[in-house]
Formats: C-alpha cells, structure tokens, sequence
C-alpha cells in the first residue's frame, strides 16, 4: 500500500487548516465589526459551505485556469496552480473557511458586551480589547472552528479533483484515493483508506471535544467564564 | 486569561512546526518540479531555435515527464502501462492524473498542464476538437469497451444470453438508471433492439452507477445485471454470460490525442503510437478493452 496520499492529505489539511485559522479569525472580526453590507458579505463567504464542493471546485478552475485574468498573471511569472498540490490547498482553505469563520464569529457576537465596555472606560485599545478579552472568551469556539475546518480540509473531494486533479504521488489526497480506488473496483484499497479517514476524523472531534472540556472546567473552578 | 492565549500560541506554533517538517518531506518533490518545469522552458526555447529533427535528438536524452489525464475507467490498466512503458523508453516517465471524461476536458479547456487525453467517450473529445485543442493528426481512436451481460460466479440460473433476461429465468436484473447512467442508456438500447424492453424493465432494477450494479450481481441479490467488460473483469465473483451482440447498441469508443499545448509533442506522440503496439494491446485486453 502506498501512503502518499496519507501525507499528501496532512500536509494540505495543515496547512489549509493554519490559513483558515488567522482568516477565520479576521473575517469574523471585520464581518461583526461591518456597519454596512454585513448580510451581503456573510452570505459571499459562507457560500463555499452550502454550494456543492464540485461547484466550488469549477469556480476555482476557471478563476485560476490560464483564461482567466488571474491565471494570465501568474502564467507571468511562470506560476502554474492547477494540478499542483498548492491547488489542493486553496480548495481545502476556501471549503474550510465558512466553518472557522461562522463559529468564530457566532461566538464573538456572543461576548458580553459590558465586559468590553468596562475595558474600554479602563482605557484599553482595540486590538488589546481583542486579543486580550474577546479572543480568549471565544477559545473553545476557535478551537471547535479550527478542528471542524481541519477535519472538513482532511475530508475534501469535489473541489479537489477539479482544480488540483488526481495525480497519484503529487496531488491524490486520502478522499480522492478513495474515488479512485472505488471507480477501479478496488474495494480492499478503499476500505482501508476510509478506516484511516474514519481514525483521523474521530481522534480530530475527540480532541475537539477534550480541549474544549477542559477549557470549561479550567474556568469553572477558577471561577472565570 | 493568559494561560488561554499561551495555549492558543502554543497550538499554532506546534502546527506551524508541523506544516515545516511536511513540506520539508516534501520538498524534493517541489524541487523536482521546479526544476523539471525549468528545463522544459530551456527546452522549448532551444526547439525554437532548431530544426524538429534536432530537437528530438537533444531532448531524447534528457528525462521527460509527459502527463496523460485518463477517464477514471483506465485506473489499473494506465498504472501497469506507466510501469511498462519505462522499459520500452527509460527516458520519459508517465504521471496521470484520473477523473470523469467530463471534468478532465473541462481542466484541459482552462489550461491544465496536460500531455496526453485519453477519453471514456467521444463526446469530450469532440468538444476538444471543436475547439482546436489537441494536436493536429494526433487524434484518434484507441479503445474499445463492450456491454456484457453478467451473473453471479457460477451461473446457477443457466443464462446464457440478452434474451434470456426476459424470460422466466430471470425474476430481477440490475441496470444502470437509464436517463443518467451512460451504461443504462446503452442496456436501454440493446434491449429496446431485441424488441423485449417492457419485459426488462417491468424486472429491473436501476443502480446509480455501474458499480451498484455490478455490486448486486456479485452479492447475488438479482439474477443479472449489465455492465461495462472492463466492471465484469475486476471482478472475480461474476461471469460474463454474454457480450451485447453487433450492432444493437453504439459502439463505446475512448478516443486519445495529444494536447496542442504540450511541451513534448514528439514524446507525446511516441507514447500514443505506443498505446496501439501489440504489447500495449495485450496489457489493455487483460482489463477487458479491445485495442482498435
């Protein structure tokens, strides 16, 4: 059995997780802080969630396909990005990103707005405001965002196989293999790689939800929260 | 408070490590890539410059990489000829990339870096053509794939032909869903010649794709079913009782070409003329095709 696809699949999976991680976090953030357009804007980037991933996947094709203006760019400085594993990163990152960002953002229009208000009379800026109150009242929310993203990248097939193809070695994650092996008839090849898929999803919401546990109960006995 | 946001510091340095050990495995790939793309534009530049014929010279002895995006079908069979073909010309090394005729025609529409195409039907191909996408004269024909009529291993029911499905030997027969399953339509077609199709369907039983289908055979749960040669011999647990006779249905076609946008026509080509060799035609009819 070849792993490729195993370290293909985490290495894609990580790294679409790390982008998500800050983009979630700051688009939740501009997002509740939006006076205007807020509906418009949310409904924009949370459309890659609810659209079928082979949609998100064309879209993504043709916007970095060479006949587009965007393709034609980095057909200029000799950037290719369709079939390439980077390929399979945007794809991961831009399904991911409405998981990170909503649960984030649920959680941050959830802060008690008076806590924020006694930091402001007590003079703090923003961004301390931000990171100091507001981010670590929102932590099990980032972390649940963070895992659901992780574990919705390490899951992504549709928008995968368009834009980054299904090359086996370079860019054949773990659920394309899947695909792969199913189509060929290849049935023992398919179940093993769906008991690794099936093993790294529940270790990924077991941690999710021992993290998240302990942060509560951390907080309840210090009497925070 | 502040132990929250070690933590969460904590976290996103123990998965940036991570990232950086990964892509540090990884990083020969990259590099080869880098570097193979690099000398493909050293080479096109100095094809520009010479004759065709030198250029085959100069570039016969530096290793290519030519990669063919093939119909989802050829899987197994385009593993084994990458394999085989490394003896046949040790300097260039086929990479495929596997998805539905439909998608790979639309990636190779936007400019997906392929070499080679190599079709499940001839509609894609033609949709390529219209668009003057592969190379000049490089399309052509190559496969051919058969509607079989299947049982489960053994045959204890003694069917031995398409006609047969209507009569009272078979209670329930698996098909493809016809409107949306190519394989359907095909079994729609044949039947419909053979003048029994209200029989077949008042007994069918329409799977959602091929492989449904050729699942229920195996585990015995319908008396037959019909599908694709190349479905019928990945498995060992059905026979093929029948192969649809000349004639009642459209011929299943996989046409090949190489891409005009090729940085290697003259490889490309090469590894086209070596698909319809003998000893490539012997590796295609061990999954079912026949080579035309």
């Amino acid at each position: 059995m070849n792993f490729s696809p195993l370290i293909i699949s985490i290495k894609v999976s990580v790294i679409a997780t790390i982008i998500t991680f800050f983009l979630g976090i700051i688009g939740a953030r501009v997002v509740v802080k939006m006076k205007r357009g807020k509906g418009l804007v949310d409904g924009i980037i949370t459309l890659p969630m609810i659209l079928p991933p082979t949609v998100v996947g064309f879209f993504l094709l043709l916007l970095f396909g060479k006949n587009s203006p965007l393709g034609r760019l980095l057909m200029n400085f000799d950037i290719s990005i369709v079939f390439t594993w980077v390929a399979a990163v945007i794809a991961s990152t831009v399904v991911s990103f409405p998981l990170m960002y909503r649960t984030v953002r649920g959680a941050f229009e959830d802060v008690d707005s008076d806590m924020i208000a006694a930091a402001r009379t007590l003079g703090l800026s923003e961004t301390r405001i931000f990171w100091k109150i507001i981010v670590p009242n929102v932590f099990p929310s980032i972390m649940a965002g963070t895992i659901l993203a992780f574990a919705r990248a390490l899951g992504e097939f549709g928008a995968t196989i368009m834009i980054a193809g299904n090359i086996p070695g370079r860019t054949q994650t773990m659920a394309v293999a899947v695909y792969t092996a199913v189509q060929s008839g290849n049935r023992e090849l398919a179940y093993k790689w769906v008991a690794i898929i099936c093993t790294i999803s529940f270790a990924s919401m077991f941690l999710m939800n021992y993290i998240t546990s302990r942060h509560v109960k951390k907080n309840v006995k210090r009497g925070g929260l | 408070m502040r132990r929250n946001i070690k933590f969460l510091g904590a976290v996103s340095i123990l998965m940036i490590v991570l990232m950086m050990a990964l892509t540090a495995c990884s990083g020969g790939t990259a590099t080869t890539a880098a570097t193979t793309t690099a000398a493909a534009a050293t080479t096109t530049a100095a094809a520009a410059e010479t004759t065709a014929e030198t250029t085959v010279a100069t570039e016969a002895a530096e290793p290519v990489e030519l990669l063919v995006s093939a119909a989802a079908s050829l899987t197994d069979v385009m593993a084994e000829l990458a394999e085989d073909y490394k003896d046949v010309n040790p300097d260039i090394t086929i990479t495929y990339t596997f998805g539905s005729s439909g998608a790979l025609q639309n990636q190779i529409e936007e400019g997906a870096p392929a070499d080679v195409f190599l079709s499940a039907g001839k509609k894609q191909m033609n949709a390529l053509s219209e668009k003057d996408i592969p190379l000049e004269g490089t399309e052509k024909d190559l496969l051919e794939n058969k509607i079989v009529l299947i049982v489960p291993k053994g045959n204890a029911k003694g069917i031995t032909s398409f006609e047969d499905v209507a009569t009272d030997l078979v209670s329930m027969v698996a098909l493809g869903e016809p409107t949306g399953v190519p394989v359907g339509q095909y079994s729609a077609q044949i039947f419909t010649n053979l003048g029994i199709i209200d029989e077949v369907t008042a007994k069918a039983n329409y799977g959602s794709d091929v492989r449904q289908v050729l699942t229920w055979v195996e585990n015995g749960e319908v008396d037959c079913g019909v599908v694709y040669m190349t479905d019928a011999m990945t498995s060992e647990l059905v026979d093929v009782v029948a192969i649809a006779p000349e004639g009642s249905t459209d011929k299943i076609i996989y046409p090949a070409a190489v891409i005009g946008t090729t940085e290697y026509p003259d490889q490309a080509k090469a590894f086209l003329d070596y698909l319809s060799t003998d000893r490539a035609a012997a590796i295609f009819e061990k999954y079912g095709f026949s080579v035309l």
